[in-house]
């Protein structure tokens, strides 16, 4: 069986997933404005959590958080379920399928098969929409994909019942009730508030303070771990804000998108140039990436170029520290 | 980023390509395909590289006895002691006494089945050591720098 379901591809997966799932029920928004909604953008350093063994860096609040908030902003009414139990969430599954439910799921990216190679490490924070089964096999439209895939279920299984950080315990999600007539302004400025304070809080590891934290942190490097052990540092930082899934400067210009969308449904043109300020940021954060991969390939010398990209992100820092006083200002 | 300025360097997603946000000539956004972008094709390159430098060292001290084929096949999954315990719900001191040969070659067959289920292999896979590691470093054609 199959719901007649319309993949679009996206930049990221959760939001890509959140606006999927909201078009399907009629409400046609766009992945950055549901993005911006779900108050997506942020800063994180967290030393403490660790992927392949290095610290998470990350450029988008927490797994799970951008569907939550967009969809509780918009007024539309959602379950989501957790299970101990992988039978049973496969059954789950099978019996929402049924009922013509096309369903959002939280998986590993390691487990899933039709994904290229080169990906396929254990992340455990990705998501697709399940829309179908066909014997053993689940349709299914994955955000980052250019078209829809299909997955046995064994490997959906494995995916969805993945351990370790952030593990996903075969958590799935869906809508039961979107309202006709959703109120859009609310829901933009509450997206934007959000962001504001999640970018300028006093917390040390989060928002522009945490950049800065990074930044000084990243001078230390050379130091501290010596030519080798710096590169896989910066190599990681990279990936975490450019591959697959950020939409290019590690979210900074899907907000941008979002800012001009949200200049037309607000009414308020000073966001246009919001707008612009955040993509002149993602470009210094794709500056960063660049100079970052030049020390890893050896073009420069690791020990000059982390003072370097200690400047460079305190820049994107600064740059955003402004940016969100003003955009507070805008939806004040 | 402009929509002309979105870089078209393939690496990851083989023949597919991904999408990202970038300007149009009027300034307003659209989402461009991009098939990937060289500073994350060798970002990703040398994350590949790092694993695959250990999976020989493992494949090595394997070899020589000093570490069971249960330690060979749990890197080649891209996995620490602490991420298998976490899979296969055993401690993780557990684990790491299983990655000694002598305690590895006591163990019994329902923990080996355990374990060959995470590893996705047969238990007598499990047990066994490769000639040489199966190294997986994705292929990535790079183009010489551009920008």
């Amino acid at each position: 069986m199959s719901i007649p379901f319309v993949h679009r591809q996206a930049a990221h997966c959760e939001s890509g997933a959140t606006a999927n799932l909201l078009r399907h029920q009629g409400l046609n928004l766009s992945e950055a404005l549901a993005f911006g909604i779900g108050g997506g953008l942020f800063f994180g350093y967290l030393p403490f959590i660790r992927l392949n063994r290095l610290p998470l860096v990350t450029y988008r609040k927490g797994p799970g958080g951008i569907f939550k908030a967009a969809t509780q902003r918009l007024g539309v009414r959602v379950e989501g379920r957790r299970f101990r139990d992988p039978s049973a969430g496969m059954a789950a599954l099978d019996e929402l399928l049924d009922r013509g439910i096309p369903v959002g799921a939280q998986t590993s990216v390691y487990w899933l098969p039709y994904l290229p190679p080169a990906l396929r490490f254990h992340f455990n924070a990705h998501n697709l929409v399940i829309y179908g089964k066909q014997g053993e096999t689940y349709l299914i439209s994955d955000p980052v994909m250019d078209e829809a895939v299909l997955c046995p279920a064994e490997d959906l299984r494995r995916a969805r019942f993945a351990a370790g950080d952030l593990a996903p315990k075969g958590r799935i999600y869906y809508l039961t009730a979107v309202p006709t007539v959703p109120d859009l302004r609310r829901a933009v400025r509450a997206g934007m508030g959000e962001v504001c304070r999640n970018l300028r809080n006093p917390v040390p590891l989060i928002g522009v303070r945490g950049m800065r934290r990074l930044a000084r942190v990243i001078e230390g490097w050379p130091r501290k771990f010596g030519e080798r052990r710096t590169v896989q540092h910066l190599g990681h930082l990279i990936r975490m804000q450019e591959e697959i899934g950020t939409g290019g400067g590690g979210f900074r210009f899907m907000y941008a998108a979002f800012l001009q969308e949200a200049a037309g449904i607000l009414e308020r043109p000073e966001l246009l140039d919001l707008s612009q300020r955040m993509t002149a940021i993602g470009d210094g954060w794709r500056e960063f990436a660049l100079l970052a991969a030049r020390a890893c390939k050896g073009r420069i010398a690791v020990a000059e170029a982390c003072p370097e990209l200690g400047e460079l992100l305190r820049r994107c820092a600064d740059g955003e520290e402004a940016l969100f006083r003003d955009l507070a200002g805008v939806i004040r | 980023m402009k929509k002309q300025e979105v870089p078209q360097h393939p690496g990851l997603f083989g023949g597919r390509r991904a999408v990202c946000y970038a300007l149009d000539e009027g300034g307003g956004y659209v989402l461009a395909p991009t098939a990937g972008w060289n500073p994350v094709n060798l970002a990703n390159r040398q994350a590949w590289e790092a694993l695959a430098r250990e999976l020989v060292g493992i494949h090595g001290e394997a070899r020589a006895g000093r570490l069971s084929p249960l330690a060979y096949h749990m890197a080649r999954r891209q996995m620490d002691a602490a991420l298998l315990a976490r899979y296969t719900g055993l401690f993780r001191w557990r684990v790491r006494r299983h990655l000694r040969p002598a305690i590895f070659a006591r163990l019994d067959r329902e923990l080996l089945a355990r374990y060959a289920e995470v590893l996705q292999l047969s238990v007598e896979e499990l047990c066994r050591l490769p000639e040489a590691p199966e190294i997986e470093v994705p292929e990535i054609d790079e183009t010489e720098e551009s920008r």
